[in-house]
């Protein structure tokens, strides 16, 4: 495969280093002449000098062959206009970008840039993962599908504490692919009885998940 | 016709000024509060005594083009310092928005002609340098 990294800061050099290993064809664009004349020296002629806005740079580093554009620069617009550029002017199929402000994730969107790498929102979902609010963590999200993947807690004195998995009841669109019980996981036949204390995960249709919280929550009234 | 220009520099700023002695409602964007000094006109009447608004935020932030009035816009004008931005924020507005006119100052002559094609509406100012040099040196024939 051929790839075009844009930016060789520690994402971009490090990506380009992954990839190189792997036998990929790799160019890394870098518009920074420091940085540039920095990274030279290992990567030799992969890297080239030049900002990736340009289109004679892209051009240059052989944008009309690639598989792959990846922009990696600290630069929300350059991300996206780089991507924009290598998708519709050069019919590169795949792009991926990074979304250093999470804010311009919409603007990202509404260019059609997609997927895009955010370590902010990677963070922040660890963190809800660590620390999760009313005991449901988001693990997974295809927008495009609409579907979800949750994990849950179950509490003590839960509608569905003490009942088989066939019996829980649950909204259509929804279902338990999972449960993780003393510390290890297996996938629960419609007999498993779910306990107090087990986290179950979920796959469900977009939107469904107000409607599964009460299931596996006790409310004390 | 309610005028949004973003970027108050040299040229965001005459474009502005003039659009509002021409009688529009004009608003313009700019991170720089400084910048506001360059829409003053030359009896030293500010901009807001003239007429104008006057929004200090970032281009790209969607709530600094609400309260600089996006929403109500008939004409934008992205005149920034950089291309980038003018032509990401340019884009938004347009698609986003649906603003009717987007016209996008871009530096790069070759970027300009190829957003040109997709339908936006560029300027690029070197590629006026470059015709009227040609012109200058009777090449343009």
């Amino acid at each position: 495969m051929y790839v075009i990294i844009v930016g060789a800061g520690k994402v971009g050099l490090n990506l380009a280093r992954e990839l190189i290993d792997k036998g990929h064809e790799v160019t890394l664009l870098e518009s920074d002449r420091r940085r540039y004349l920095l990274v030279e020296p290992e990567l030799g002629h992969v890297v080239h000098y030049g900002d990736a806005t340009e289109l004679w740079v892209l051009e240059r580093a052989g944008v009309q062959r690639t598989d792959l554009v990846i922009t990696v620069t600290g630069d929300d617009e350059d991300n996206m206009l780089v991507c924009q550029v290598a998708k519709e002017k050069y019919e590169c199929e795949r792009v991926i970008a990074r979304v250093n402000n999470p804010r311009n994730l919409q603007h990202f969107k509404l260019l059609g840039i997609q997927p895009v790498v955010s370590a902010t929102d990677l963070i922040l979902r660890l963190i809800e993962h660590e620390v999760p609010r009313y005991g449901l963590v988001h693990l997974l999200a295809l927008e495009e599908e609409r579907l979800e993947i949750i994990e849950l807690e179950v509490q003590s004195g839960a509608p569905a504490a003490g009942l088989r998995v066939s019996e829980v009841n649950l909204p259509e669109g929804s279902l338990v692919i999972s449960v993780l019980r003393d510390g290890r996981g297996f996938v629960p036949t419609p007999e498993t009885v779910v306990e107090a204390g087990d986290q179950v995960l979920l796959v469900l249709d977009a939107g469904l998940e107000e409607q599964i919280t009460p299931v596996f929550s006790y409310a004390a009234d | 016709m309610f005028v949004l220009i973003v970027g108050a520099g040299r040229v965001g700023s005459a474009v502005a000024k003039r659009a509002l002695a021409a009688g529009h409602e004009v608003s313009v964007l700019d991170e720089d509060p400084l910048s506001h000094e360059r829409l003053e006109d030359s009896d030293g009447q500010t901009w807001e005594d003239a007429g104008g608004l006057f929004t200090v935020g970032r281009a790209l932030e969607v709530d600094s083009l609400v309260e600089a009035g996006v929403q109500r816009a008939d004409v934008f004008i992205a005149s920034t310092d950089g291309d980038n931005t003018n032509l990401t924020v340019a884009q938004i507005v347009q698609r986003r928005f649906g603003v009717d006119k987007v016209v996008c100052r871009v530096m790069d002559p070759a970027r300009a002609a190829w957003y040109a094609e997709q339908g936006l509406h560029t300027i690029s100012p070197t590629r006026h340098a470059i015709e009227m040099f040609e012109q200058a040196l009777g090449l343009d024939g």
